[in-house]
């Protein structure tokens, strides 16, 4: 029996397990005369439904972690001992071929006849594991299933056995998503030692030349890469603070106008509109800047007699500034909006005006949310990559000139790791390193800002 | 052709004047019909008057919810407007500072006097009038600063103290008299929000004194707190009266016949009633009044 059948099969047991259920609890609460049930009737059925499914799913996922490897080994026992082969490397490449062939995607006419004979015995095997699994599935099903049904009356504590399982769920949905983040870390983390292992981390950190380039045969000549990346954390620096430059202010102020100034129905019309600006894809924004934005910028150059480069960090942090705006001005609305009226007609009735109201009690109320929206739209900034690549280059130059070209963290990320790759060499494994730093940046950035909020805060009820 | 059309017109125009002067009549009679069941029983005004009100009329939207208010408030007094809910009686108070500017779709007609100043009069300000009427509303709501903040709010923003020393010397006179000082002396610099409720609305007392008003409005000032605290700030109001003129509002009629002198009694927007305190009391004239200090409603 195929796994997706059995599966449906068992879930179809546990659906009519908890209709039987609640059946029957219904029928206990109508005609109990010793006292009412202790749980609702649907949770008496929720509870058979559990004692169905579960166990036998657990079943099926255990039989099948643990039947797999067991199969294959019974039936490599033979071929291995029969080709004298002791290396584990070699026996892994054996199985992969048996692999291959179970699933059909090797070619019948080169298999080796030992091969051949161990998979038709894994075969063979596998559907007798198959069957007995269905067998014991099911069984289990159907045991958990009148086991509860039998249990159910009015004592029996339905209600607290199925929050506990819920409980249980709740916690996995929850923690799901650290383990998550611990792995991407892990992930980048052991990248990265293995990068250190052969550029020495201070020529990483200090290094002022951004030149990943690898001789690929020893006695090639050329650079052996030097992988300092100041140029590239200056870029990315200097991007996102030209991009900061224009959001905040811009941001913040259309958050003020919208949320004190504008009438409701101006509100209405415009918050969604400058939303929009957040909705565009990024690709869209990549060549507005590099076909609009950097050419405007290098004629207005060529007019004041600035040497602007055609793609310029200038360019990209503009047009970037602008995708952040909404993350601004939207978020800071919300805060804003949120500080309560009561503060504001006590402001307004010691005779203050508007703008020492807005400047002296909102904002200051407002502020760790402001902080909060500013956070936000500094991090995509950071992590921005299509529109620098499109507009400002991917020369690693050590500048804090915006009018030349520059490049970031992320555009080196991606060069680093489009087309070909070897992961022994550090020009890929670079990769890693720049995006552990990356982490380390962003990361340290947050627990800095949510110190200055703490520090600042300003709390109302 | 012209002719004949001219005439036309003109009749036309005879007989919507006739009948707008028609339905003129008819309002005119309306109103003095009005007039007359809504005459305010008592003496709603005194000899010498810090505010004076006349025909004050307010109308959120379509709704009218004050109804040709004529009342005075007297030169420190305290001034005491009861009625249920829903009466007028917060919105008549938020007319005298003009915080009704605020709200949306209001709109105030009549004259609010203050001193010989029109406050509703095109030029005045609301700014500056805000400083000589100060308020204190039914939910303390202190600023989310420093307690000393707080106090020094409006002195700084209206340019009361030329140093620092006179600043913290205007501080420590607000918050001694709203009766808060000793309390808080030592911790100056924590945040208002963290004191108790009633320490909340007296900081609050402390912050509109420091503007130094002419007139004090409190929107129903103990609400929010429990007896304890209710009985300081009533204490406090009865201290306050020899320096200010304090218009309450209040549902409570006890805290109303304790604090006050006069005291005016609301019923869906018109002003029913107005005597001193003990008159109204104990000898209600207006029948709406005796029903509602004796508790058949509200």
């Amino acid at each position: 029996m195929s796994l997706p059948l059995l599966v449906t099969l068992i879930l179809l047991l546990s659906s009519l397990t908890y209709w039987l259920g609640c059946r029957r609890a219904f029928m206990l609460a109508r005609q109990s005369l010793s006292g009412k049930l202790h749980s609702r009737p649907y949770y008496y059925g929720v509870l058979a439904g559990l004692w169905c499914g579960l166990p036998s799913l657990a079943v099926v996922v255990v039989w099948h972690l643990a039947a797999e490897p067991l199969l294959i080994r019974m039936a490599m026992d033979g071929v291995a001992a029969a080709k004298g082969i002791s290396s584990p490397d070699q026996a892994n490449l054996l199985v992969n071929d048996l692999r291959n062939l179970v699933a059909g995607t090797m070619m019948a006419h080169k298999v080796d006849p030992l091969i051949q004979a161990a998979a038709d015995q894994y075969l063979g095997m596998r559907r007798i594991s198959d069957l007995a699994l269905a067998t014991v599935a099911l069984s289990t099903a159907l045991a958990g299933a009148c086991l509860l049904l039998k249990r159910i009356r009015p004592t029996l504590r339905a209600r607290n056995q199925v929050e506990r399982v819920i409980k249980v769920v709740l916690t996995l949905c929850s923690t799901l998503a650290v383990f998550i983040t611990i792995g991407i870390v892990l992930s980048v983390l052991l990248e990265s030692i293995r990068f250190f292992q052969q550029v020495s981390p201070t020529d990483f950190l200090f290094g002022f030349k951004w030149s990943p380039q690898m001789a690929i045969r020893a006695d090639q000549t050329g650079s052996s890469g030097s992988f300092g990346a100041i140029p590239v954390l200056v870029g990315t620096f200097l991007i996102s603070g030209i991009a900061m430059v224009i959001a905040v202010p811009l941001g913040l102020m259309s958050a003020i106008y919208l949320s004190e100034y504008a009438g409701a129905r101006f509100r209405a019309a415009v918050k969604p509109l400058l939303e929009i600006l957040a909705g565009v894809p990024t690709v869209v924004y990549g060549f507005f800047a590099a076909l609009v934005v950097a050419p405007a910028i290098k004629d207005l150059g060529a007019m004041v007699g600035l040497p602007v480069a055609s793609e310029s960090a200038l360019a990209a942090g503009l047009v970037m500034g602008i995708m952040i705006i909404p993350f601004v001005s939207s978020l800071s609305d919300d805060v804003i909006n949120a500080v309560p009226q009561s503060l504001r007609d006590g402001s307004y009735g010691l005779g203050a005006t508007k703008s020492e109201t807005i400047k002296l009690v909102i904002l200051p109320a407002a502020l760790p949310g402001i902080v909060g929206s500013i956070l936000l739209a500094v991090s995509r900034a950071i992590g921005e990559t299509m529109i620098v690549v499109m507009a400002a280059g991917m020369a690693a130059n050590l500048t804090f000139n915006p009018f030349k070209a520059a490049t970031t963290v992320t555009v080196q990320i991606v060069t680093l790791l489009v087309g070909d790759q070897e992961f022994d060499s550090p020009k890929t494994l670079a990769a890693f390193a720049l995006g552990l730093l990356l982490f380390i940046v962003t990361l340290a950035l947050n627990v800095i800002a949510l110190y200055v909020v703490r520090k600042y805060r300003e709390e109302y009820e | 052709m012209t002719m004949i059309l001219d005439v036309a017109l003109g009749m036309a125009e005879v007989a919507a004047v006739k009948r707008s002067g028609a339905d003129m009549a008819v309002v005119a009679e309306v109103r003095k019909v009005d007039r007359d069941q809504r005459q305010t029983v008592g003496l709603p005004f005194v000899e010498a008057p810090r505010m004076i009100c006349r025909e004050v009329n307010v109308y959120y939207g379509d709704k009218h919810a004050i109804k040709n208010v004529s009342i005075d408030v007297g030169k420190n007094e305290v001034l005491a407007m009861i009625g249920p809910s829903g009466c007028g009686k917060s919105t008549f108070l938020r007319c005298l500072n003009r915080m009704n500017d605020t709200v949306a779709g209001c709109r105030v007609t009549g004259d609010i006097l203050l001193d010989d100043l029109n406050i509703y009069d095109r030029k005045v300000d609301v700014v500056p009038l805000r400083a000589r009427v100060g308020m204190v509303f039914q939910k303390p709501n202190p600023f989310p600063k420093s307690i000393f903040d707080n106090v020094a709010y409006g002195p700084k923003i209206h340019g009361l103290a030329a140093s620092r020393a006179e600043l913290q010397d205007i501080v420590e006179s607000s918050l001694q008299k709203a009766g808060l000082w000793d309390e808080v002396s030592d911790r100056l610099d924590q945040p208002g929000t963290g004191l108790s409720g009633g320490q909340q609305q007296r900081l609050c007392i402390a912050r509109a004194i420091a503007v130094r008003p002419e007139v004090i409005l409190m929107d129903e000032p103990c609400s929010a707190l429990d007896p304890i605290a209710t009985a300081t700030v009533e204490d406090l109001i009865t201290e306050l009266k020899a320096q200010y003129t304090i218009v309450i509002v209040t549902h409570n009629m006890q805290q109303a016949a304790r604090v006050s002198q006069r005291t005016a009694y609301f019923h869906l927007g018109d002003l029913v009633e107005v005597g001193s305190t003990d008159r109204i009391f104990t000898n209600p004239r207006h029948q709406l009044t005796e029903d509602y200090i004796t508790g058949r409603f509200g």
